[in-house]
Formats: structure tokens, sequence, C-alpha cells
């Protein structure tokens, strides 16, 4: 079984996530069984069809789609996937922090795509609980990166309370 | 000066443990070249035309006089013994060994610096008034907010990896010497009708391809949600910004695209959502910022020192000097000193070791052990007592540190250019000393009078050409080095872009069309004007018109004919 990070540990696990090859449109893509991510388009064409699926519901967003696409339904779904196209490519930061402190998403939210080391510890702090590492990549190794830093500036889903509201009084070094 | 406490420091030392491993993963072969970059320029660390070039980061330009021996030292021990001073008051060491750039963010640790995030896709360096503290027109000390929102831009996890480069500066004066509206937010500390303190907000300036000036963007922000509505912005920025082409993803490009008046909307739309959330920035936190900055134990002192006085009267040369490269204190019988680095044979902004460490030296004696990097590429000492500045100027001149061009021609900003820089058109220092020695004479230099001229080695501006009133920018005509001549740019309050007159020059015609230039103005100006204000009065044409006369202008210059790779800035 495939295994993800999860909860700072290594975990096997069983989702899925569909992806629309060329040529497949959301309206006919064949559902596989759950666990599965959709994508979000897949969600929004067949929301009842999946709804009634009655299964652990899972949807993902890319990183040019925000979770206002998902706002009334967000209790309804076990994992929130959000998508890494590129390393580089920051957005998807902005979106898991949206779920979590606007829309009070308490369910998993999992780093999908180019997901690696270096970049966990800001995932984390936004939000992000669930990483499926980049297939290439050693996950025991990776796991360091959650742990880079013992301390942070700002507020953010990990510590809501920035850093000046807690700063210890002493002296300066 | 702020200084770290524990919590500071034990974050920037983690930085350089990070750090160490990833340059190690890299060697090993577990992270490749292409997953380095990003996080390698996020430590300052740029692969350049001959080898890596680290910039380390001088937040709001501030350094004590032991960084300052520091930077000597890491500069003499892993570079050439030479530093170079950036418009974002940063320093560029132009030689080290990639294997040892570990061992010298270490070695800045060890003094409280650091070069996070003066390079990649991130909020950089914040900028500020070189003056600031001490200046006689301030409102109020900017550096708190600087040092507040340093804090708050190191490793934001939501904006590591934006669209674009995002540059802050913060003013505090009546009159702005930070150029607050070239850069992505320029922030304007104001004063309320109620006299409460908080900031004019500009947003999208920004130099480049694109040369845009900032745009109001709210007129009054108190200074509490300072940090909320920067994240408002920023995330707008970093869900919407441009991400499929690279010279349309900054700031400015988004402004444009949704007008002022729109981006301002949505950013009031997003900001009324974390607006007095836990980053409130309560009045302790800007109190203890602010004990970071309480001004030295100045003296009380005489306003006019009658040895001073004297001493102008008698010593021309240190009369020449005090003109230009002494500055006004809001503490009587203080001033502030320039040290210029813009010697004539020394490439602008560069310092040798030695310099550095005699100005450590004069800032331990006679500036209460801190010295400020301009945005001009000059150093500052910020408290000198009027009665010491003969001898301050004795000691600075025998390092070279006292030519006496502050805001005249020859105080070029100029960028490393193709000597150095692997982006560059062409090259930018042999321009900046062609006109070194055609304009030689002192006297000539501040008959002319205040005027800016900058120099930059291609489109991407890092010498500030699109804000000078002469502006030289480096093309490339078929593999030739060619230099495009833009005038009527300027900073400051009245900040401009300034106009192309025409067709490119060859190098060698360089130093004589800005004689040409120069000679337009002193025919034409009355006795108050500055170059500036004649050209604004007189227009651009007959400027033009002496620029090219006797000249063939046949072949035209192609700007940019070659696209240049600058995923690496
Ligand atoms: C030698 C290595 C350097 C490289 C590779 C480099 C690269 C770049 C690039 C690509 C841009 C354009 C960014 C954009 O438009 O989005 C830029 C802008 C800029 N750089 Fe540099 N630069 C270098 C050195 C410097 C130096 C030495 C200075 C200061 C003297 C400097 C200051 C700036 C400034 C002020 C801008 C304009 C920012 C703006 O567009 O708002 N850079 N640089
Ligand atoms: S302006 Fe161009 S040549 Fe000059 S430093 Fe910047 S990128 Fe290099």
């Amino acid at each position: 079984m495939p295994r993800i990070i999860k909860n700072r540990q290594i975990v096997e696990d069983d989702w899925q996530v569909l992806a629309l090859a060329a040529g497949e449109t959301p309206d006919t893509v064949p559902l596989p069984a759950a666990p599965v991510l959709l994508p979000l388009s897949v969600w929004q064409a067949r929301r009842d069809e999946i709804i009634a699926r009655a299964a652990p519901l899972g949807v993902w967003l890319d990183s040019h789609e925000g979770p206002e696409a998902l706002a009334g339904d967000i209790d309804r779904f076990t994992v929130i996937g959000v998508n890494f196209p590129k390393f580089t490519d920051g957005r998807s930061y902005s979106s898991a922090r949206l779920l979590r402190e606007r829309y009070g998403y308490g369910g998993e939210i999992r780093a999908l795509g180019d997901v690696l080391q270096d970049q966990l510890f800001y995932m984390q702090r936004c939000g992000i609980d669930a990483y499926a590492l980049r297939a290439d990549k050693d996950m025991e190794k990776a796991l360091a990166g959650l742990s880079v830093f013992s301390e942070a500036y700002q507020a953010a889903v990990d510590q809501p309370q920035p850093l000046f509201q807690r700063r210890p009084v002493q002296e300066p070094t | 000066m702020y200084r770290y406490d524990k919590t500071d420091q034990q974050i920037i030392n983690e930085r350089v443990t990070q750090y160490r491993d990833q340059i190690s993963r890299h060697l090993a072969g577990e992270l490749t070249t292409d997953e380095l970059r990003p996080l390698r320029l996020q430590n300052g660390l740029y692969i350049q035309r001959h080898g890596p070039m680290l910039r380390i980061a001088i937040p709001y330009g501030m350094l004590a006089a032991a960084q300052l021996r520091k930077l000597a030292e890491i500069s003499r021990r892993y570079d050439r013994a030479v530093g170079h001073f950036t418009t974002r008051q940063n320093m560029q060491l132009n030689w080290p060994q990639f294997e040892e750039t570990p061992a010298i963010l270490a070695e800045l640790a060890s003094v409280q610096m650091h070069a996070v995030q003066t390079s990649g896709n991130c909020v950089r360096n914040i900028t500020s008034d070189h003056f600031a503290g001490i200046a006689p027109d301030e409102l109020t000390d900017p550096r708190p907010y600087c040092e507040l929102l340093r804090q708050w831009s190191t490793f934001h996890p939501e904006f590591a990896f934006l669209p674009r480069k995002f540059k802050i500066a913060v003013n505090a004066a009546a009159v702005d010497r930070a150029v607050i509206r070239a850069h992505d937010i320029g922030l304007d500390l104001v004063l309320d009708d109620d006299g409460e303190i908080g900031f004019r907000v500009f947003v999208g300036g920004g130099l480049g391809r694109t040369p845009i000036l900032g745009k109001v963007v709210r007129e009054f922000l108190p200074r509490r949600h300072l940090l909320s509505y920067l994240d408002a912005i920023l995330r707008l920025y970093n869900r919407y910004g441009r991400r499929d082409n690279m010279y349309k993803a900054r700031i400015k490009i988004l402004v444009q695209a949704l007008g002022i008046e729109e981006f301002s909307r949505q950013v009031e739309a997003e900001w009324s959502q974390l607006k007095d959330g836990p980053t409130t920035v309560p009045d302790a936190e800007f109190a203890r910022l602010a004990g970071h900055f309480n001004p030295p134990a100045w003296e009380t002192l005489p306003a006019e020192d009658p040895l001073h006085a004297a001493r102008i009267r008698t010593d021309r040369a240190f009369a020449h000097w005090v003109r230009r490269c002494v500055h006004a204190h809001k503490t009587p019988g203080y001033a502030a000193v320039t040290l210029s680095l813009k010697a004539p044979g020394v490439a602008p902004g560069d310092i040798s070791d030695a310099q550095m460490r005699a100005v450590a030296d004069l800032a331990e004696r006679f500036s209460f052990g801190e010295v400020r990097v301009s945005h001009e590429q000059n150093l500052v000492l910020a408290d000198v007592r009027q009665r010491d500045l003969h001898e301050l100027w004795q000691i600075a001149r025998s390092h070279r540190l006292t030519t006496a061009n502050i805001g005249l021609l020859t105080d070029m900003i100029c960028c490393p250019g193709g000597d150095l820089c692997a982006l560059a058109n062409a090259r930018s220092t042999p321009i900046a000393e062609a006109v070194h020695q055609k304009f030689d004479d002192l006297d000539y230099l501040h008959d002319i009078g205040d005027i800016s001229l900058n120099i930059s080695g291609c489109m991407n501006s890092c010498g500030h050409h699109h804000v000078a009133n002469i502006g030289i920018l480096g093309v490339d005509k078929n593999d030739e080095e060619w230099y495009q001549i833009t005038i009527g740019g300027q900073q400051g309050n009245a900040a401009a872009i300034g106009k192309v007159i025409g067709p490119s020059f060859y190098a060698q015609e360089v130093p004589s069309v800005i004689e040409a230039l120069i000679a337009v103005y002193l025919e034409n100006r009355t006795d108050s004007e500055r170059f500036i204000d004649t050209l604004q009065r007189i227009g651009i044409d007959p400027f033009k018109a002496r620029a090219y006369a006797g000249r063939d202008r046949r072949r035209t210059a192609k700007v940019d004919s070659r696209e240049k790779e600058v995923v690496n800035a």
C-alpha cells in the first residue's frame, strides 16, 4: 500500500487521486471506488451523485482553484487535497490557510504534487497535516523537514499567536 | 539598533543548520540543481558569470561596528577582500566559494546577521531612510516598523513562493529618501486628523522592464493593523498574481490589470476578514521595538560649534566636503556624515576590507558605534559632533572615503553590470569610470550642483536608472554594448520615470553626450534651478537636439534583442 506522511508519521494510505486524463470530462469520467480524492470540477459537476455514494468524501484543489468553491460543503469531506504542480507555486499555502482559518475545516488537508522536504515546514504552518511526498524522495529523511525551526514569528494555523504576543521577557543577547 | 534576543538568535542559527544540510544534500546528489535553486536564492546565493555571488542582508541599512568588522573579515577570508553595497542596502560578495557559503552564514549568525530572503520570490530586505532617527524632517523613527516587518516577513509560511520578488520600503520623513514609490509596497508614516500614527500605503511600484510608480491603495492605515493589511495584500498577490510569464509577475502588473480601485476593493474585502485578529500589533510591542532604537546619549551642545565654523572658513577642501557630505541632524551640535563610496577608479558601492575596518573604527570613535548603508550605495555615520568633523574627515580622507561628491554627478548609482552579472547586456562600471574621467574637476561638479546619474547594465534596472535625472541603460545590439539614455527621472516626493531621448550610443560616446546634456542645462538655468528644474521648465527637446547634434544614428538599437534567462534572480 502507498505511504504518506501524516501527523508527523509515515503511514499506509489507500486514498487514490483522480485526475482527468486528456479527453475525459467531469461529467462522464468513471468514478473510482472510494476512498478517492476527486478533482473539483468532478465534484462540482456531480455533487449529488457523489454525496449519494455514502463513502468517505475527498476532493482536491489545484493551485489555481480556491476553497471558496467548497464553502457550503466543507464538512462533508474527510480529506481535502491541495496541489502543488511545482514546488515553487505557492498558491496552495493560501488555500490551506483559508480552509482552516476561514472555513473552519477540521479534516485532513493533504499536500499533493511536487511535495518536497524543504517545503514541509511552511506547509505544516499553513494547516496541511498530510503530505504525499514526491515518489522519488526518501520519506524517512523528509520527516526532518517538519522540525527545521523551533519558533516562528508569524501567526499561522499551527500557532495562532504571533511571537510578539508570546515573547518571553528577557534581556537581549 | 535592534539586538536579537534568544529566540531571534535561535531562529537564525536554525536557518544556518537548514542551509548547511541543503548544501550537503545537494552535494550528495539528493537535491537537484533545480530543487536547490529557489532554496539557495532565499539564502542570498546566486550563480553568476564567474561563479557564486552571495547577497548579505543589512536590514534597513543598519550596521553595528562589530558587524562591519565581521563583513571585513569574511570578505578577506572567503572572498577577494572587497564587498559591494547595493541599492537595497545589502552587501554582495562576488567571489565566494560555493562550498564555503554555509560557513559564511554561520559567521554572519555570530554577529546577528544573515542572508535570509535577499533573493527569491519572497519578501526581500525591508529598506528605509538612511537618516532614520536623526533627520530633522522626520515624523517618527521608521526603524521600529521596519523591524516589525523584518520579523513578520522572515520565513512567512504563506508567502515564501510568491509569483515574483516583493520589495517593501518605509519612509517617515517629509522628503522621501527611500524611493518608496519604486517598491511593491511603499509605506509612508503619517498622522491622521486625530494625531494617530499610521501609514499611507502605496502599492504596485517597481522598476525593471516595466517601470511604474506605486499608487495609493489606502490613505490611512492605523499602525496596529499593519501586518493584517499586508497579509491581505500579499494573499491577493499570492493567489492572483500572474505566474505564467515571469516578466508580468510582479504585483504592479496585477494592480494595473485590476485598476487601483478594484485592487483596493479586493484588499479591503480580504482584510475585513483578518482585521483585529491576533496579528493586531499592541502598543506594547511598538514600545518594545522602539526601545531598541532609543537615541544614543547625545550631549547638550551649542547649535553652532565655533571651531567648526572657523575650520570651514580656513580649509577649502574641508569646506567642500562639509557642503556635500555633512547633513543636518535634529540635535543641536550634531551632524550626519556620508562617506562616499564613489571615488574615481573604484566601482560605485565597492568597499575594501581595510575601508570597512576603518569605517568601523570611525563609527566607534565618533558615532556611537553605528553605520548605515544608503540606497545610493554610500555609508553614513549618523551622530557625529560638529566639533569632531574635521578630525573624522582627516582620518576618512586617508582611506579615500571623502570624495566630496554626494548628490553630484559622480555620486552615481551603478549596478555591477557585465563585469560580474550574468544577465547584463553591457558593462556599467566602465561607464561610471568614464564619467569620473570626464568630470574630474570638483569645482565644475559643484557648479553643476544637484543631479542624479544612474547606470544599469540591463532592463532589470538594478542601478535605478529610471528614477535618475540622467539614466543610462546598457542594451545589446548585435552582441555590441550600446547605451540608451533617459532624462527627467527623479526620486523623492516628486518621483518620476525618465524618458528615452532617442537611439542608443556607443560606450565611447556616453561621456560627451552627458556633457552635452549638462551644457544645455548650464546655458539655460536660472540662479536657483537644479538640472531637473531646468529640464522641466524648458522640456526635453533642447536636450535631445544637443545630444544627437553631429551624430550619425542610422543604426537603431533594439532594446532587449536577446531575451535573458532571469530565473536566477
Ligand atoms: C549581480 C547580480 C544581480 C542579479 C542577477 C540581479 C537580478 C535582477 C533582476 C532579474 C531584476 C528584475 C526583477 C524584476 O523586474 O522582476 C532585478 C531588479 C533589481 N535589482 Fe538586481 N540583480 C543583481 C544585482 C543587483 C545589485 C548589485 C543591486 C543594487 C545595486 C540590485 C538592485 C536591484 C533593484 C533595485 C532592482 C529593481 C527592483 C524593481 O524592479 O522594483 N541588484 N535584479
Ligand atoms: S541591471 Fe542587469 S546587469 Fe545590472 S546587476 Fe541588474 S541584472 Fe545585472
